[in-house]
């Protein structure tokens, strides 16, 4: 789930060597931390957060088939 | 990737032969100067040709694959297919294979979400906008049929109870659909109320 989040982040940076990408793992749930460049916050959040909703629910779809719960969470 | 070497008197020498071997435009070739020409004592002695390597730089369809490919792989689906076609400012993609109802999701949730990030990925390399349509199980069709019918089904309802009907939150796409079925409608009216992404379509008597 941390490589999923990791490269769709990449793809989408300025600074692909900046991204960092921690996974805290639960019984149940699984929380991503997405780290990357303070100059590259805009391009993973988006307008109105659109972009870190696009990677929730594309993040929500692939933990569901695994049966957990995933939290993606960007610093 | 296709990709040539080749030389001649001057760079551009080398890159028409290029452009003759791949038999690609000059536009979509990437040129490495690997080296440059020196003319050498009478244009003999010593004179080196130019050589340069040329590589077919990859269409958006292509990269939008590439992206969408891993992504899917990542994620745990098993895509037997991805389609693409390309026209002008615009890319076509459909995903085939098992498990499409994830890849869909609540009311085309995810694909919507997997539309947007492939979009972001082609549109940051490029300078022109390319749309990017990403599609599974026929689902924008049917949702499209789908939304049609509800429109319609709503607008009767509204011309004999005389009283609005808001309609639940829509993206701007789905929206669309809903305002041009009713257009031409004799009775109601449609508009947009709400801020995104929580804007609604309203259908009202005229």
């Amino acid at each position: 789930m941390g490589e999923l989040v990791k490269f769709i982040a990449q793809s989408l940076v300025d600074n692909p060597e900046m991204v960092e990408v921690r996974e805290i793992e639960g019984e149940q749930s699984v929380i991503i931390e997405l780290k990357v460049a303070p100059e590259d916050m805009g391009k993973v959040i988006g307008k109105q957060g659109r972009i870190a909703k696009a990677i929730r629910t594309v993040v929500k779809a692939a933990a569901t088939k695994q049966n957990k719960r995933a939290i993606v969470e960007i610093l | 990737m296709r990709s040539v070497e080749s030389s001649g008197k001057t760079i551009d020498e080398a890159i028409l032969m290029a452009v003759a071997q791949l038999g690609v435009q000059r536009d979509n070739l990437e040129i490495e100067i690997l080296e440059e020409p020196v003319k050498g004592l009478f244009g003999i002695i010593g004179a080196r040709d130019a050589r340069i390597r040329a590589t077919v730089k990859k269409t958006p369809g292509e990269k939008a694959k590439e992206f969408l490919l891993e992504m899917l792989e990542l994620m745990g689906i098993e895509a037997a297919a991805v389609d693409v076609s390309e026209k002008s400012n615009c890319i076509n993609i459909e995903i085939k294979g098992s498990g499409m109802g994830l890849l869909i999701g609540y009311r085309g949730e995810t694909l919507d979400a997997i539309q947007y990030l492939v979009s972001l990925y082609v549109n940051k390399q490029t300078e022109e906008y390319i749309r990017v349509i990403v599609d599974a199980e026929n689902y924008r069709a049917k949702r499209e049929e789908t939304l049609k019918r509800l429109a319609r089904r709503l607008a009767h309802k509204v011309a004999k109870t005389k009283k609005r009907v808001v309609l639940e939150p829509m993206n701007p796409y789905e929206r669309r659909i809903i305002h041009s079925a009713l257009q031409n409608n004799r009775f109601v009216k449609t508009y947009s109320e709400g801020e995104e992404p929580h804007r609604r379509v309203v259908i009202a008597l005229k």
